[in-house]
């Protein structure tokens, strides 16, 4: 049976991570290849760098950050954060990022996914949407970091990703983001419902009860969680544990 | 052990070069014919589409390459879509012949299922091999991909994965094997995998 993933997100900047998670043990922290690399140990099935650098020279630092990470570290890792272009995607990816994830420039652009899935194949298109409820009802499109509305409907976004060649689903529901009050279950849900191709749910763990119901009534394939693994209060171990003691596929 | 990676301009083999390198194996990408025509183990990879795979491992000539050194008894490692080549044909966009080492066809994923599997899935071992010399049987490693390959001779298939039904995920046949999964992506079970295959 193919197991559920659980992805650790790390936020880097200039080449830093600067959220990722707080290992006593690691003298540096902010290397990318240290805190990968424990990731890897606690048992991440695979690993997101969000790249947050705003410098000029912020392709050759991704580049740099990724062929060090891809030398070292054997379980697949997809970077996101900025990526405008086929050439800002070429150039990760032949520094060895296993997948991209494409968020605004998709929406202003949404032929950007099909000329990546073409170019590279959909396996590492991963199209990010950050969705927010509306008062009368279903989920709209944001971009810009949640800044700008879109106006789209999620749902319908995913499924156009999806024909558009995009190989997976990042779903981040900024209702839940930050709250720890769990995923939300109904727009995954709804999501991965619509679309045959694997949904990440991201926002709102705060327990591994959250996990599970992402990974279950969700529909997810794939749960993602940042602050939570970064300030320790969860290991990937921890969940792990419980959802293989719910029955559920883990590796 | 010259062991030589295919480069035919498809996808990223930095990373199978580097597993390689992390099991003690020296590895190198390479699309130069002499090199390819020299080292002591070819691996194949591939990635995306079938027919894309194919037409550039044919506009290099490689395809023919790749035939005539199996049949002298290179050991040869088809690596995902690289696996699918190996093959007789591919039922993707209506149907593409392959490089016909092993008799089958590639075949879509149908049903009720998320497609392309993408993660962790188990390795259920059919028969003792030397590429699972020391890897535990039900071990996991990492897979993305929509088509699967569909032995026409059942004793070519080494190993078994679920998804829908059991399916080949690892074929060996003489000097050629395949895996489905990416091995360079699937930790300590893919690289021993890779050092298996090196002989090392």
């Amino acid at each position: 049976m193919l197991a559920k993933r659980i992805i650790p997100c790390l936020d880097v900047d200039n080449g830093r991570v600067v959220k990722g998670i707080r290992f006593v043990s690691l003298t540096d922290a902010g290397d990318p290849v240290a805190q990968a690399k424990r990731y890897d140990l606690e048992g991440a099935d695979e690993l997101t760098f969000l790249d947050i650098t705003a410098s000029s020279d912020r392709r050759d630092i991704v580049a740099e950050l990724v062929r060090r990470v891809a030398d070292e570290v054997f379980i697949p890792f997809t970077v996101g954060g900025g990526l405008r272009s086929v050439e800002d995607i070429r150039a990760v990816l032949r520094s060895g990022a296993d997948k991209i994830t494409l968020n605004t420039a998709a929406v202003e652009d949404p032929d950007l996914i099909s000329a990546c899935a073409e170019t590279f194949g959909s396996q590492c298109v991963v199209v990010a949407i950050d969705a927010r409820r509306r008062e009368q009802g279903g989920w709209e499109v944001y971009t810009h970091g949640g800044r700008h509305a879109v106006g789209w409907d999620a749902i319908e976004w995913a499924m156009r990703a999806e024909s558009l060649g995009a190989g997976e689903i990042l779903l981040t529901s900024m209702d839940c983001d930050g709250t720890r009050n769990g995923y939300d279950i109904e727009l995954t849900r709804a999501v991965s419902t619509s679309v045959r191709i694997p949904v990440i749910a991201s926002g709102g763990a705060g327990k591994v009860e959250h996990f599970f119901d992402a990974l279950t009534a969700g529909g997810a394939s794939a749960v993602l969680a940042a602050s939570l693994f970064h300030f320790g209060e969860l290991s990937i171990g921890e969940v792990k544990n419980y959802l293989r003691g719910r029955g559920l596929e883990v590796r | 052990m010259s062991i030589a990676i295919i480069d035919y301009g498809v996808g990223n083999l930095r990373s199978v070069e580097k597993a390689f390198e992390a099991t003690g194996c020296e590895a190198s990408i390479s699309s130069d014919e002499s090199f390819l025509r020299r080292a002591e183990r070819l691996v194949l990879p591939g990635v995306g589409a079938f027919a894309a795979c194919m037409r550039a491992l044919q506009e290099r000539g490689f395809d023919r390459l790749v035939r005539e050194r199996a049949s002298a008894g290179t050991p040869v490692m088809g690596v995902c879509v690289g696996m699918q080549l190996l093959f007789e044909e591919s039922e993707e966009f209506g149907a593409t012949r392959g490089l016909g080492l092993l008799k089958g066809r590639v075949r879509k994923f149908e049903g009720d299922l998320v497609v392309p599997q993408v993660g962790w899935n188990r390795i259920h071992q059919k028969r003792p091999h030397a590429l699972f010399e020391g890897i535990g049987n039900g071990a996991f490693c990492y897979f993305v991909h929509s088509f699967y390959c569909e032995p026409k001779d059942g004793g070519v298939v080494a190993g078994e994965t679920e998804y829908g039904q059991r399916y080949a995920s690892v074929v060996a046949q003489g000097n050629v094997c395949g895996v489905q999964f990416h091995p360079e992506k699937s930790q300590d079970v893919g690289l021993r995998m890779l050092k298996n295959f090196a002989g090392a």
